[in-house]
């Protein structure tokens, strides 16, 4: 009763949430549109790219894809720092 | 695994690592890029594993060639980009555009079939996006198993 009380009111929330977003929010009509425009018009010649998904992650948002970069260089070292060889005197922590 | 399952990902291998090696190199034409195929080719060395033990798997994928390639895709990213001071130019600047070098054919704004050797710099980022998060990811997989093998699961 209580699990499903629970269940009830969070999909009341989550559908009044979605419903408010699609009825405030009309798709495809955004209300900026400088920006894409511009990448859709000059981002072609500029970076030489028919992909314009690639020419804005290399090229335009360039640092973007340098922290994604480093953020998973970081992430597969703290795995190996994780999984490491325990040394001679090194033990596992228990609890 | 069994004969079966390793017979398959022995044939299954090398297509997965071309299909990989497709998505990163096509990444200024076609849907994908070197995040994207890095993870394809991933997915091959995590097949692999599945099917053999981690003792055959040891040998073949060495976590030092792997670290190195990962090492080697975030600092050829760094330093492509970095390539661009030496033409005066600002970080990140796509200086191969256009340039009739390298990548340097000029791309006409339009619908237009596509050609490989354009891009600027963009391929060669994608290629060493690529190598990193194909080190990257197979090294994760290696590590979590090498921890379980050592727990005795």
């Amino acid at each position: 009763m209580k699990k499903m009380i629970v269940l009830f009111t969070s999909l009341l929330i989550l559908s009044a949430f979605l419903g408010v977003m699609a009825l405030t929010f009309t798709f495809g009509a955004p209300k900026m549109t400088d920006m894409d425009d511009y990448f859709l018009r000059f981002g072609q010649e500029q970076t030489g790219t028919n992909n314009q998904c690639t020419s804005v992650t290399f090229d335009f948002r360039g640092f973007d894809t340098l922290g994604e970069s480093t953020v998973l260089f970081c992430a597969v070292i703290g795995v190996a720092l994780i999984f490491r060889k325990m040394q001679a005197g090194e033990e596992y922590e228990d609890e | 695994m069994s004969r079966i399952v390793r017979t398959a990902a022995d044939i299954i291998y090398p297509f997965i690592l071309i299909f990989g090696l497709y998505v990163v190199a096509h990444g200024h034409l076609t849907p994908g890029g070197g995040f994207q195929g890095g993870a394809v080719i991933a997915t091959g060395g995590a097949l692999v594993i599945v099917a053999y033990s981690y003792a055959e798997v040891r040998e073949w994928l060495s976590k030092n060639v792997l670290m190195g390639q990962e090492v080697i895709g975030l600092v050829g990213f760094i330093g492509v980009a970095l390539i661009a001071f030496a033409f005066g130019q600002v970080f990140f600047f796509n200086y191969l555009n256009a340039s009739g070098s390298l990548f340097g054919i000029p791309v006409p704004y339009g619908i237009n079939a596509g050609e490989l050797n354009t891009g600027g710099f963009v391929p060669l980022m994608n290629f060493s996006v690529g190598c990193e998060v194909w080190g990257g990811l197979t090294l994760v997989i290696l590590y979590m198993l090498s921890g379980l093998e050592k727990e005795g699961c």
